[in-house]
């Protein structure tokens, strides 16, 4: 199925996979004498979904965290785009086209939807302190653009309705949407979504696989995502890397991770000796 | 104009776009938001586009007499399409969206559309589904792009493109859409409306250009509307009041049609454009209301008596006001405060504050929430109408408003009451035929041009406004002979808030018995406020204070039935709350949202056989379709409960 590096793959259901956008090349994280991350390798295609699934505490969220840059490894490269990534500050990284999602919902509680997803295009603001301040020149012009933008996000999520609501009177559910809202107003390259299906209901779920598959399809957007349900992310991903314990117990397609005798074994408990 | 320039007045909807492209060329026609933005066109904009579209649809080989389905919410274009498929001599036919696959098949086999124009990925769909069976459909149209692009275009096409194509060759085409326009008469089909069909299969209402615009000529001088008019578009396009409000009178009098964003934006969006003409059944009124109380109740203080003493001077007078009777001075300022008050503050938030006139139809609507808006000063009146009719059959005129009666026969329609008691009409707005149904044509409309409405009603004496009783083939007999009018109590029932439907039997039997569907957002509300506890609407429609409240309201309907000298006997003996709200979905509705009678009858036989036989429990498993067409099984045990009933003889004495 993967036949090189460097061309890509068409899915079966059409979409076009290309090269190799990302690698991480034997990443080490360690916090003092914990190792969060051993020696891990993979890599993220153009186009692609990409999973990483594994039981509490194997390391999923510090590997995003590495990806998103914040979190520096000790040892390791992560290659972006052919090139090796130095060091990096998160909105440095954010500013590369790297938007997320967080596990645990992080918007600004009092403000609106609306308010909140501009916030997602603040790498498209060039206008300086003073034009921003005064609401003239470029501002005023570069606000029109920018909120055209966060509408066809609002339009493509279907939240039209709650467009003024203050995100603190929304359901748990809306809040990941408005959430996923943010990270597309970035117009990402790469979005890193964080659990996006944690705590929510079949119907919620339904929706929110409905959404991350659609813009995966419209703009062709690499997603990397973590997620527990397992029937979600057979269904969504195209490959899976599965951790245990901060290492890579398998890496592929759904079905070849399914059959993985490590994996069953990390999911159905044996012995660790 | 065209060739209907020697004839006087446009005789066809496209004419009429014609006409108010010249007259009110830079006037505003539609507005819709997108992007969070009202968009607007004007006449003379909305002209090239539909011609556009017209040329589009010639040149994806539309021919005269083509049925051309549209399917989707209210969207601009959706309705230049209909006035484009007129342009070329098609028929549009639409269609309710929410309709599922199976029975969108019937109508688009039953009229044996050429072309569907879907709003969306998910009409699309239907309508593949449908070619499965159906195989009249040669070209899918659709609106919105999204999703759209891995389907096969072989012999589908994005809406704009076609009109872009139209633009591109409108050198070959103007000739021939100017041609086939023009040949457009005041006999021409101008479109085709399924009914809902409470029984049996849907008919396809063929309305002529005749039709339409004379029932829009007449309405609009009944109630004066003019170009600034400013109406919101929310209303199923399949339904003929939607074509009537939206397109008919729309072109008539040249005013402006909005139309909201999305569904769920639509009490938004009525907000921010304030119509001056507004239509909704009783069911959006009764909805409004129940929101605007609930949120009372939470209010403070301060708040909710102010709004309490105003509201209760506002019923004193507030109609009187509106109907220009004569109300002291006093009286009169306290009013006026009241209004910079509550009363439009409330019409504001309600986005009513603009409202010139307002109707209500379809159903009965509760006599306390029609004075409700007519006391804070909302001019809303009541109609009765059908598809067949165009709508129009009697309304109210200004000043002879009343919640118990339908109003006078409106200009141009005759109406008159049958041996059994059922209303006849005739009118220039009276349908054409059913199409390829001459049977039903021939038993609905005689040869003098009257149809039966179906519905027993009688003229009041002295006011000469007409009062409808209930459906004709529903109204029968008690065992006993005495009358048997299930909707006048059913409806009695509904105007309770915390009562959403009610479904009452008895013809033939010695007593009635009443299924009731509660409320879930006032009982929901009710529930919170008196710390019950419930998962979902089966656990609370189950709930003894439930019960106990809804027993309540039936004996107060009870009573209120016992003062009626004939109809009495319809006192509902026992009653239980459903397990399930009823939906179209299962059938057990219309799409209009009206009982189906006989099939709820068929489908829960065994809780009528329990209440009829005095049990104190029926366990029971019903079928329901889910909204993506999948099927599951309800299982619940429900409580029948007896209601006391009223002596009649003293109600009978009295009114001797």
């Amino acid at each position: 199925m993967l036949d090189t590096q460097q061309d890509g793959y068409v899915t079966a259901d059409g979409r076009q996979i290309g090269g190799v956008v990302m690698e991480l090349k034997n990443i080490t994280l360690r916090f003092g004498g914990v190792v969060a991350i051993k020696d891990i390798s993979f890599d993220i295609r153009q186009g692609e979904i990409r999973a990483i699934i594994g039981p509490n505490g194997a390391g999923k969220s510090s590997m995003l965290n590495v990806i998103s840059g914040f979190y520096n490894p000790q040892d390791g490269d992560l290659i972006y785009k052919g090139q090796k990534r130095p060091q990096m500050r998160p909105y440095q990284v954010s500013r590369m086209g790297i938007a997320r999602t967080f596990q645990n919902i992080a918007l600004f509680e009092g403000m609106s939807v609306l308010d909140n997803i501009m916030t997602g295009r603040m790498h498209h603001m060039k206008s300086g302190f003073l034009s921003q301040a005064l609401w003239w020149g470029s501002a005023a012009k570069e606000d029109a653009v920018n909120r055209e933008a966060v509408e066809k996000v609002i339009d493509f999520l279907e939240i039209q309705a709650i467009r003024k609501t203050p995100v603190a009177r929304l359901p748990y559910g809306l809040k990941k949407r408005v959430e996923l809202a943010r990270a597309l107003a970035a117009e990402p390259q790469i979005l890193l979504l964080d659990e996006p299906m944690a705590g929510m209901n079949v119907e919620e779920k339904e929706d929110m696989s409905r959404f991350i598959l659609d813009v995966n399809d419209e703009f062709g957007t690499t997603t990397v995502l973590i997620e527990h349900d397992m029937g979600v992310v057979m269904d969504l991903s195209d490959r899976v890397v599965v951790m245990d314990y901060g290492k890579k117990i398998g890496d592929g397609t759904p079905e070849e991770v399914m059959n993985n005798q490590d994996v069953i074994d990390a999911y159905l408990g044996v012995s660790h000796d | 104009m065209t060739s209907n320039a020697t004839q006087g007045a446009p005789q066809s909807v496209p004419a009429l776009l014609a006409r108010n492209a010249g007259q009110f060329a830079h006037e505003t026609a539609y507005r819709e938001k997108e992007f969070g933005i009202w968009q607007s066109w004007t006449w003379a904009q909305v002209a090239e586009e539909v011609n556009a579209m017209a040329m589009g649809f010639l040149a994806l080989g539309m021919e005269r007499g083509d049925y051309v389905a549209i399917i989707g919410r209210n969207r601009p274009a959706l309705y230049w399409s209909m006035v484009a498929a007129q342009s070329v001599g098609a028929i549009p036919v639409p269609l309710y969206q929410d309709a599922v696959a199976e029975e969108m098949t019937y109508v688009l086999d039953h009229c044996g559309a050429r072309f569907a124009i879907c709003g969306d990925q998910e009409q699309v769909d239907k309508v593949i589904e449908v070619q499965e069976s159906v195989h009249c459909i040669e070209q899918i149209l659709y609106l919105d792009k999204r999703g759209m692009r891995k389907y096969d275009h072989t012999s589908m096409n994005w809406l704009m493109d076609v009109q872009a194509e139209g633009r591109a060759g409108h050198s070959r085409f103007e000739a021939e859409l100017a041609k086939r326009t023009a040949e457009l008469t005041y006999d021409s089909t101008c479109v085709m409306l399924y009914t809902s069909g409470t029984t049996g299969k849907p008919k396809g209402v063929v309305m002529s250009n005749r039709n339409i615009v004379e029932a829009a000529k007449a309405s609009s001088e009944f109630d004066h509307l003019r170009q600034s008019e400013e109406i919101l578009a929310y209303l199923p396009m399949a339904w003929v009041g939607d074509f009537i409000f939206a397109v008919g009178q729309a072109y008539w009098a040249g005013f402006c049609v909005n139309c909201p964003e999305s569904a769920a934006t639509m009490l938004t969006d009525l907000r921010e454009i304030g119509p001056t003409y507004y239509f909704a059944p009783p069911r959006v009124f009764e909805t409004m209301l129940t929101t605007v109380m609930i949120r009372m109740e939470d209010a403070s203080a301060t708040k909710k008596k102010m709004f309490d003493k105003y509201m209760a001077h506002a019923r004193k007078v507030g109609a009187d006001i509106l109907d220009g009777k004569p109300v002291s001075g006093s009286d009169r300022l306290k009013y006026r405060i009241g209004e910079m008050l509550v009363y439009g503050p409330l019409k504001n938030t309600l986005g009513l504050s603009r409202i010139r006139v307002a109707y209500t139809a379809g159903e009965a609507i509760g006599p306390e929430i029609f004075e409700f808006y007519r006391s804070i000063g909302i001019n809303l009146k009541q109609l009765y109408g059908q598809t067949e009719a165009s709508v129009f059959i009697t309304q109210q005129p200004d000043g002879e408003v009343r919640s118990d009666t339908v109003g006078v026969p409106s200009p141009g329609v005759e109406v008159r009451i049958g041996e059994n008691g059922e209303v006849y009409y005739r009118s220039p707005g009276t349908f054409v035929e059913y199409y390829k149904n001459p049977e039903s044509t021939a038993s609905t409309k005689d040869a003098e041009g009257w149809v039966a409405t179906g519905d027993a009603g009688f003229f009041e004496e002295g006011t000469g406004h007409l009062r409808i009783i209930d459906r004709a083939k529903d109204v029968g007999k008690m065992a006993d002979g005495s009358l048997f009018a299930p909707k006048y109590v059913e409806n009695k029932l509904k105007f309770f808030p915390s009562i959403l439907e009610a479904v009452v039997f008895g013809n033939g039997r010695n007593r009635c018995v009443a299924f009731i569907n509660i409320d879930l957002t006032a009982v929901g509300n009710w529930a919170e406020r008196n710390n019950i506890a419930y998962s979902g609407y089966q656990e609370l429609a189950g709930h003894p204070q439930v019960l106990d409240m809804i027993q309540k309201h039936v004996e107060e309907v009870n009573q209120s039935v016992a003062q009626d000298k004939i109809l009495s006997g319809c006192q509902v003996h026992r009653f239980l709350i459903l397990h399930k709200e009823l939906d179209a979905d299962d059938g057990e509705m219309t799409r209009t949202r009206k009982v189906r009678r006989r099939i709820v009858e068929e489908k829960f036989a065994d809780l009528i056989a329990g209440l009829y036989d005095g049990a104190a429990t029926v366990h029971t498993e019903t079928e329901v379709t889910y909204e993506d067409g999948r099927k599951g099984a309800l299982k619940a045990t429900l409580e029948l409960r007896d209601a006391n009933v009223f002596d009649t003889s003293a109600a009978r004495a009295a009114a001797e």
